[in-house]
């Protein structure tokens, strides 16, 4: 497989052919802040957080690093004004889904997104997909996916499919950066096939 | 719907995945909505899962996952039926069928909906049923229309 010479941040960087831009980074060092990307997934490019300049032939563009394949004697640049600013917006905007989330704070902190500048909006998914995209390509089980569409777009686990397999799996709940998939299984638990005995596993945290 | 129908429907469209699209709006159109045994029905058939079936079901309007009447009436909402009564139309409708935009009676008779701007804003106040359109209504009229469906 043939090698490509790409540039970041300044720096040479030697990549695979077919490998993204985000890929290339991560093997020189260069961390991008990320949402949506899973090593295991196909590259999905929903959260852009991703962000970064390219310029190739003269020009300058922006770019998701995720899905944006790295090519030989491209430009890549990962922080600058326009791509910080670009990055607090778009964790603004999801600080109104989620103004709590613990997979935002940081983040938030690093890029000085403010938490409050756009009203809450508390849907708590800020579809990444990431539970969707790991069930499926992962797992194969299908027990969750996406329903509807635009804002009103939520996940929505298939009951019978879930009463199942869930419980035994559970290896998208750490992936969630919201733990709005927490919440959406608890409550689909609860509703369609209620626990008879609860395990004793902790899972259920005891009450004092 | 009957699994049997389901699956003749499939038969007819080659049952493959590609064909998921065709097959839901047919089942849509022969039987008003799509209830869940003939979705779990496609799924098995294509080898599609149902979360996808689901995702596709929920995006398009075209399709219903909860019953529709037999008969879909639809109350153009647009600036010209509106400066024409259009909303004095639609209390007139909401009144006689006992039911808001987005439902559907017990009888299954009607489904209500409202829409902006059916294309023909000079017969407007407008109202669709089943694709025929019915123009220049008074509430009165609104209430005779409806009388004639069954
Ligand atoms: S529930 Fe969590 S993991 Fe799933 S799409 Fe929403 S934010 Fe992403
Ligand atoms: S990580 Fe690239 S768009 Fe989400
Ligand atoms: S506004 Fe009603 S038909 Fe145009």
């Amino acid at each position: 497989m043939s090698e490509i010479v790409l540039e970041i941040d300044g720096k040479k960087v030697t990549a695979r052919e077919g490998a993204t831009v985000l890929e290339a980074a991560a093997s020189a060092g260069v961390r991008i802040p990320t949402l949506c990307h899973h090593e295991k997934l196909e590259p999905y490019g929903s959260c852009r957080l991703c962000t970064v300049e390219v310029e190739a032939g003269g020009r300058t563009r922006l770019v998701v690093a995720c899905v944006y394949p790295a090519a030989d004697g491209l430009r890549v640049r990962t922080r600058s004004d326009k791509i910080d600013r670009i990055r607090k917006l778009i964790l603004e905007l999801y600080l109104a889904h989620a103004p709590d989330a613990a997979g935002l704070r940081d983040l938030a902190e690093e890029y000085g997104a403010d938490r409050d500048r756009f009203d809450k909006e508390a849907s708590f998914c800020i579809q990444c997909g990431l539970c969707v995209r790991y069930c499926a390509e992962v797992k194969k089980k299908h027990a969750v996916g996406f329903v509807d569409r635009g804002w009103r777009k939520e996940i929505c686990f298939v009951p019978e499919i879930a009463a199942e397999t869930c419980w035994d799996c559970r290896e998208c709940f750490p992936l969630c950066p919201t733990e709005a998939l927490q919440a959406a299984y608890v409550f689909v638990e609860a509703l369609k096939f209620p626990r008879e005995d609860p395990p004793g596993d902790g899972a259920v945290p005891e009450r004092s | 719907m009957e699994n049997e129908r389901v699956d003749q429907i499939i038969d007819k469209h080659g049952a493959e995945p590609s064909g998921l699209i065709q097959i839901l709006l047919e089942i849509q159109s022969e039987n008003n909505w799509l209830p869940k045994s003939a979705l779990e029905r496609v799924g098995e058939r294509l080898g599609v899962p149902l979360t996808r079936i689901q995702h596709i079901a929920t995006f398009y309007k075209a399709f219903s996952l909860v019953p529709k009447g037999r008969n879909k009436v639809h109350i153009c909402m647009g600036t010209a039926c509106h400066v024409r009564g259009a909303q004095r139309v639609l209390d007139t409708v909401q009144d006689v069928i006992g039911i808001k935009p987005g439902e559907t009676d017990l009888d299954l008779k009607f489904s209500l909906e409202t829409v902006n701007c059916l294309g023909c804003c000079a017969l407007g106040p407008v109202m669709e049923i089943n694709g025929k359109t019915h123009g220049k209504l008074t509430p009165a009229e609104t209430a005779n229309v409806l009388k004639s469906y069954e």
